[in-house]
């Protein structure tokens, strides 16, 4: 839920990296969070299993720059994609603005993508969200290796409505921030237009 | 999309007004207001190098993650927690239902002046937040978001964020 702060002349939005487990979502953050400028990012925190696994969250504050006088803050965290933490997932999708969702384009982890997507739709619904409404991107990550899907393939699987879908590699930053550009564009956009813009 | 949580000049003023006696009158270190999805809303006290950013987004977190654990066990919730260190202290508590107010306190104080404290200043931001509920429900009303940033963005103007 975007905040609006007069006082302070900022916007801060939500957004949100779904996905299967290790499918990515952390990659992005990291990638993120190492080619931005010292000025433009805060802490990237990140609750962890001892063996790195997202345990809670990770959480990453970047400031965009400013818009009409309004200092534009972007959140950024990411959920935990082992099925077991779906506890956890419905409770970092509060007050969502825009969703990612990290598809990890192996074909053995394509159930997997099915299943966390369909798990998404059931927890925003939950929150009162529509996916077919909310600021949304699909990111097909994992471009890089031998045993992917076809992206069509993909594509005719996952697509939702017409959300943009870009490929990637994460741990490379390829399409890392080409994804995140459109979601907070998106997020901006649906802003604007329910001001009456 | 939901209607975005909003804070006035004069609100956040009255807020910052009510959070710095706070921490005068509880001894405390730091004094801190977040709201539930954890954006920070207003700060004061002496621990000038605190990542708030960070502090905001672990306490939302925290209160949620507690709240889950409250609906498991059939509560509604648990409107303060309490956390003790080997120096300082943290205080978190409730207000008006969708903010999070967080006192650092250290041996100067004493948990039971913190609640004490807590308790009166929640009383004031009550009020306050009811008032930011009213002006926001007018708004609507009338049709329009007052001085809305976002009343004249344009699409060059997201463009230049990325630039």
């Amino acid at each position: 839920m975007t905040f609006i702060n007069y006082a302070s002349r900022e916007i801060n939005c939500k957004i949100v990296y779904y996905g299967p487990g290790l499918g990515g979502k952390t990659t992005n953050l990291q990638f993120i969070y190492d080619s931005t400028a010292q000025q433009a990012k805060g802490k990237l925190i990140s609750l962890a299993t001892e063996t790195d696994r997202t345990l809670f969250f990770d959480f990453l504050p970047l400031d965009l720059g400013t818009v009409r006088g309004f200092k534009t803050r972007f959140h950024l965290y990411t959920v935990p994609g082992q099925v077991f933490y779906d506890a956890s997932r419905k409770l970092i999708l509060k007050g969502v603005d825009g969703v990612v969702f990290v598809a990890d384009s192996q074909r053995e982890r394509m159930d997997a993508n099915v299943e966390s997507l369909f798990n998404l739709e059931l927890n925003l619904k939950q929150h009162g969200y529509d996916l077919t409404k909310l600021p949304y991107v699909l990111q097909l990550n994992k471009r890089d290796l031998p045993n992917v899907v076809a992206v069509d393939e993909l594509k005719a699987e996952l697509i939702r409505r017409d959300e943009p879908i870009f490929e990637a590699v994460a741990f490379r930053g390829v399409g890392v921030f080409d994804t995140l550009k459109a979601v907070a564009k998106q997020v901006l956009m649906e802003l604007r237009k329910n001001s009456g813009g | 999309m939901a209607a975005p949580v909003v804070m006035y000049e004069e609100e956040y003023g009255q807020l910052k007004n009510v959070i710095t006696r706070l921490c005068a009158d509880a001894n405390a270190k730091f004094v801190f207001l977040v709201d539930k999805n954890g954006q920070q809303i207003a700060a004061h006290g002496e621990m000038l190098n605190l990542d708030t950013t960070s502090l905001a987004s672990l306490t939302a977190g925290n209160v949620a993650a507690t709240d889950g654990l409250a609906h498991l066990i059939g509560e509604q919730g648990f409107p303060v927690l309490s956390h003790e260190g080997e120096r300082d202290n943290i205080h978190i508590s409730i207000v008006a239902n969708r903010v999070i107010l967080v006192v650092i306190f250290d041996e100067r104080s004493s948990l039971g002046l913190v609640r004490l404290r807590v308790k009166r200043a929640t009383a004031e931001m009550n009020a306050i937040f009811e008032a930011i509920d009213r002006k926001v429900d007018r708004e609507r009303e009338m049709g329009f978001a007052l001085d809305s940033p976002f009343a004249e963005i344009t699409e060059e103007d997201i463009d230049a964020l990325f630039s």
